[in-house]
């Protein structure tokens, strides 16, 4: 009967010759849909942000409307180029551009290093690889150890900053039941700022920085119960983060669209109120 | 692709009036070069594609090479591509695929190619010798005065997701860090000794800080993060989202976060080098997988 000691040993060659075809890929189905999509979703949605950034205007229905709707672009308005009744206070003074640009770098900073667009976009614009199974478009490859993407790790950081705006725009929601000069009342735009805040709470509740920071970081969960049940609540919220990533960014942007339209006259805020 | 195939062989009783034939594209060769070849076979309904490479070998080319064992998933032995994914042939049904043109089988693409189907995976045995075991903490001494470790089930359910997987490679075959840069075999240990490291990790019992090794040596910050090894996992383990991401982030709390680091130094906790973890690596084993190098000593199928 043979036994273990038997059994001649056979050199393992690392490396070698690789099987198959010297080709891209062999995949049949429509893989470049998914990338072509992505392009053409964040390429529009940072053109229109940038185009909206820029324009410094429409950004807020205010009381000669009736309305406290103020664009999430331009939230909270800090500068004193801002519109009157946009903002609590002027705290930056030497700002002589768009206050926008001054937001925006925390909500583009927390997309850009967010695991999820990291994907997207790796995939779609830098093609490393642009989908599974089909060639990376690079000579050589060093991942995030190095700078500039050695910065991804800083994303809990963004992370902390989306919340402060989150509170922001969630007051913003809150804001926008008033009606000023005729009492409180609720309007399309009221429903848009809600729904605008919802999605960005669940875009970042359901971040794995996030469940990371809440529990998944910990070893054992038993010493920490509360931990624990809220890292256990934010689990399915993170199974759905790119659904989230993308409803979030969409909405953020048709949420501007709309109150630009009802700032600049061009449609009216139907509601009732009080 | 279609270019390189030689002439169909058909089955003797395919192609009948009026019956339904499937066309398999197998690759042929071996190290010194091979080619796509074309095998018409009459469809039978409710086969895996491993099923019609079985009637293959069983009528039309005897001498094909292909590597399989339970026929159900759970022995990874029969990964392959097919149509250009990454996956089994054992649960790949024959019904999800177009059969009105023929259905492309090659070898992993990462791996060196033995002959036909069969591709060597040594490299992850290798690289299975460099991940830190798991290194239980001592007992206290109320589990010594209770028999052994206790542990609850919420503290181990996390690491058990990672112990479904059945070693069929495949996420390390999707793997662009090693399947377009063969440089990077090197140093990078892959999907699947990620969620090994996450799985060890997370133990609660486990003393073992791996995070400066995952980092330094295991080029954890290679990884991309693109969530293709969890899409071709057979076992639907969430790697990215449940083992790499939870470990980059661990990283972080190590190396990027000055907070945390602040919060070491005043609560005094100390971090395990990379060093040191290794160190408690088998003493067997390369220390570094090195490419085009012969590797003896890890019995083979041959017997004498």
């Amino acid at each position: 009967m043979t036994t273990l000691e038997d059994v001649s040993t056979t050199p393992v060659v690392l490396g070698g010759v690789r099987g198959g075809p010297p080709v891209p890929t062999l995949r049949k189905d429509r893989w470049w849909v998914q990338p072509i999509v992505t392009v053409v979703v964040l390429t529009a949605f940072v053109a229109y942000a940038t185009w909206a950034a820029f324009v410094n205007k429409d950004y807020y229905a205010g009381a000669t409307m009736h309305r406290d709707l103020i664009s999430p672009f331009y939230s909270p308005c800090l500068t004193e180029s801002c519109v009157p009744g946009s903002h609590p206070g002027t705290i930056i003074t030497w700002w002589q551009i768009s206050p926008a640009l001054l937001i925006l770098i925390f909500p583009l900073g927390f997309r850009l290093t967010c695991y999820y667009y990291r994907k997207a976009y790796y995939r779609a614009f830098w093609w490393a690889p642009p989908a599974c199974a089909v060639a990376d478009a690079h000579g050589s490859y060093k991942g995030e150890s190095r700078f500039p993407l050695i910065l991804q790790n800083i994303h809990r950081y963004f992370f902390f900053a989306g919340l402060i705006f989150n509170v922001l725009l969630t007051i913003d929601a809150v804001m926008a039941f008033r009606q000023p000069g005729v009492g409180i009342g609720f309007s399309v735009g009221t429903a848009v700022l809600c729904v605008n805040a919802c999605l960005l709470w669940l875009y970042s509740l359901s971040c794995h920085a996030c469940r990371h920071l809440c529990g998944g970081g910990l070893k054992k969960f038993s010493e920490h119960p509360i931990r624990h049940r809220i890292w256990k609540a934010l689990t399915p919220l993170n199974a759905h983060h790119m659904v989230f990533a993308w409803m979030s960014l969409v909405f953020v942007a048709l949420t501007d669209v709309y109150v630009r339209l009802v700032a600049s006259g061009a449609i009216h805020d139907y509601g009732f109120h009080f | 692709m279609a270019d390189d195939t030689t002439t169909p062989r058909t089955d003797g009783g395919a192609g009948a009036a009026g019956e339904r034939t499937v066309t398999m594209r197998l690759w042929r060769g071996d190290a010194s070069g091979g080619e796509f070849v074309d095998y018409v076979l009459p469809a039978v309904e409710g086969e895996v594609v491993l099923d019609v490479v079985h009637r293959v070998q069983a009528t039309l080319a005897p001498d094909l090479a292909c590597r399989w064992n339970c026929k159900a998933g759970k022995c990874g032995s029969c990964s392959t591509e097919i149509n250009g994914k990454p996956s089994l042939m054992c649960m790949t049904r024959m019904d999800t695929l177009p059969t009105d043109e023929a259905i492309t089988v090659a070898p992993m693409k990462t791996f060196p190619v033995l002959r036909d189907l069969v591709t060597d995976v040594s490299y992850n045995y290798e690289v299975a010798k460099r991940i830190p075991p798991f290194n239980p903490r001592p007992k206290t001494d109320d589990e010594v005065a209770a028999g052994g470790y206790r542990m609850q089930q919420i503290d181990v359910e996390r690491s058990q997701e990672f112990r479904k997987c059945i070693e069929c490679y495949l996420c390390q075959d999707v793997c662009h860090v090693i399947r377009d840069h063969e440089e990077n075999k090197t140093a990078y240990a892959g999907p699947r000794f990620f969620a090994r490291s996450a799985e060890l990790e997370m133990h609660p019992l486990d003393a073992t800080d791996r995070r400066e090794l995952l980092q330094e040596e295991q080029g954890l910050n290679k990884c991309n993060i693109t969530k293709c090894c969890t899409e071709v996992c057979p076992e639907h383990i969430k790697i990215t989202d449940n083992a790499i991401i939870p470990l980059k982030e661990r990283v972080v709390d190590a190396r990027y976060d000055p907070v945390a680091w602040l919060g070491r130094k005043i609560l005094r906790r100390t971090k395990g080098t990379a060093a040191a973890a290794a160190a408690t690596a088998p003493a067997h084993g390369p220390a570094a997988v090195q490419p085009a190098v012969e590797v003896t000593g890890i019995p083979g199928p041959q017997r004498r």
